[in-house]
């Protein structure tokens, strides 16, 4: 369900109305005026008092406790209503940390998304290993607001705060042998509970073309509804690629390889059958045990009742993505 | 008719075996704290079928329990469970009728002839009518020796819930095959216990 917005609205300012309420009253039973509020110290070392002054539409005052981030719009949000930041954060797939939607919120405190380290190499001429911080100092954050299917044919609108994964990339220099990008997440038993079971090949793999890798909609997210991404969402790093099922959005990167052939990915290892490499929405090329024709959209009105919607061509994304797979067989590179 | 203290365990049993289900429909309605999470639906869905498929197997420990702890009125909780088993199996086939296919006949004909654990669990709820419909002490005095042998298809409908549970999970088998195990069990001792009949005879 489209919900249609006046033009004059920008969509990074809407929040839905449970969040600001929820906010508000939390705010309000803390005994805190707007102008009273401490913020913390900045994990990015981004922040600044004034630009986040500037962004309050943005990012209201929240009542999570999890530090802001300086960020500006986006013309390449959405203007449909986000789901609430309960929604976003309670209901997540994360095996790393179990496999119920509710276990990542409950056990993802044992990861510790600071320091962080991020290793950049294969086909590039900067190849090296970074602090995070240092990785996206020179990235300016921004709002966001994409919709997210997932392939178990459930979809959210979600806020995140990110930047072009593409303009990161480009710093390192990828040669002319780069022609796909492999992403791995951090592999830990001991902050990643869920590796200890062999669920799937940990650690996770995720991999892009290059094209895909470079295109102004892929982003790299630190942030989620104007604040540091909680960990349960992936932090302290975490891959979106809108056009795309969620399981491509690998989580909390550790490593980012430039490669010449395409990288097996988690999902595609376990059932290649079910999880192709490119995992671009389609309502046409069902899952071999159920159809991606509808979704339902988590937190919609009507509660039990709410209707399913369509599921669009690559998420809705098709005039901006379409054209990176002219000529090729989606149904056979689903 | 008088009340045995099986009589008042029996109406504890029905009393437990409602309670997951009017604690989903309090969290349908949000109410006493209860809530059915960000995806009601898929939580009903998963919620029902979990115990439809938990009960069948249950049901179906009753005789061999029985048995081993020769308590011959044991057998007085087998029909609550089927009972239960039944109506949270037709509430599962319910609730992915109206609330996950909201009555998109089309969609339901194709789960129906595409997709193998829809077809599967269909036919379980299917085996499950006739065994719902002579579970009276009526029926089961009507259909004498027969109606053990219809009630055999408990078996069936088990063993078919179970393909359905299995075919859909992600990745996580776990559950799925220690039902499995269970099944397989209880089927074994069946099939060994009908042996050592026929080799007494």
């Amino acid at each position: 369900m489209r919900i249609h917005r006046p033009a004059n609205i920008l969509p990074s300012e809407i929040t839905p109305r449970t969040v600001h309420d929820e906010r508000r009253a939390v705010l309000k039973a803390l005994g805190l005026g707007a102008g009273q509020l401490a913020i913390g110290g900045s994990a990015f070392g981004l922040l600044d008092a004034a630009s986040a002054a500037t962004n309050t539409a943005a990012n209201p005052a929240t009542a999570t406790g999890r530090a802001k981030l300086a960020t500006r719009p986006s013309p390449y949000s959405t203007r449909e209503a986000a789901n609430s930041y309960t929604d976003i954060t309670t209901y997540n797939n994360f095996y790393e940390f179990g496999l119920d939607k509710a276990d990542p919120a409950a056990n993802a405190h044992t990861l510790k998304p600071r320091p962080w380290q991020v290793t950049i190499d294969g086909e590039c001429g900067k190849p090296g290993t970074y602090d995070l911080d240092t990785l996206i100092k020179p990235h300016a954050l921004e709002d966001r607001i994409y919709r997210f299917r997932c392939v178990e044919a459930w979809s959210m609108v979600i806020p995140w705060v990110g930047f072009p994964l593409g303009d990161l990339l480009k710093r390192f220099a990828p040669n002319s042998r780069a022609k796909f990008v492999e992403f791995t997440t951090l592999m830990d038993r001991v902050q990643m509970p869920g590796q200890r079971r062999a669920v799937l090949d940990w650690p996770y793999r995720e991999g892009l073309r290059m094209d895909e890798a470079m295109h102004p909609l892929a982003i790299l997210a630190v942030g989620l509804y104007g604040e540091v991404l909680p960990n349960q969402n992936g932090a302290p790093l975490r891959l979106v690629v809108p056009w795309k099922y969620g399981f491509k959005n690998i989580k909390s990167i550790v490593r980012i390889r430039f490669t010449e052939k395409a990288p097996a990915t988690a999902w595609n290892v376990a059932a290649p059958d079910e999880y192709g490499f490119f995992a671009n929405v389609n309502p046409d090329v069902d899952h071999p045990r159920w159809s991606q024709a509808r979704e339902r959209r988590i937190g919609a009105g009507g509660g039990l009742f709410a209707p399913k919607i369509d599921t669009q061509p690559f998420n809705g994304y098709a005039t901006q993505v379409a054209s990176l797979y002219r000529g090729l067989d989606l149904k056979k590179w689903f | 008719m008088v009340l045995t203290r099986w009589d008042g365990l029996r109406y504890a049993l029905h009393a437990a075996l409602m309670a997951p289900l009017l604690l989903l429909v309090l969290g349908a309605f949000g109410m006493a704290g209860q809530s059915l999470g960000p995806d009601p639906v898929e939580t009903l869905l998963r919620e029902l079928g979990w115990w439809a498929i938990t009960l069948l197997v249950a049901g179906l420990a009753v005789t061999p329990l029985r048995q081993w702890l020769k308590q011959a009125p044991l057998l007085r909780l087998r029909r609550p469970l089927g009972l239960w088993a039944f109506a949270y199996a037709v509430l599962h086939f319910t609730v992915y009728l109206v609330l996950d296919r909201q009555l998109a006949w089309g969609e339901v004909l194709k789960d129906l002839s595409k997709r193998p654990y829809i077809m599967v669990g269909f036919a379980a709820v299917l085996l499950l009518l006739p065994l719902a419909a002579t579970s009276t002490t009526w029926a089961m005095r009507k259909l004498g020796r027969r109606w053990q042998k219809l009630h055999r298809l408990a078996y069936a409908t088990a063993i078919l819930g179970l393909v359905h549970f299995l075919l859909q999970v992600k990745k996580d088998l776990r559950e799925p095959l220690l039902y499995a195990a269970a099944l397989a069990a209880l089927l074994g001792w069946r099939l060994w216990k009908q042996r050592q009949r026929a080799k007494a005879r």
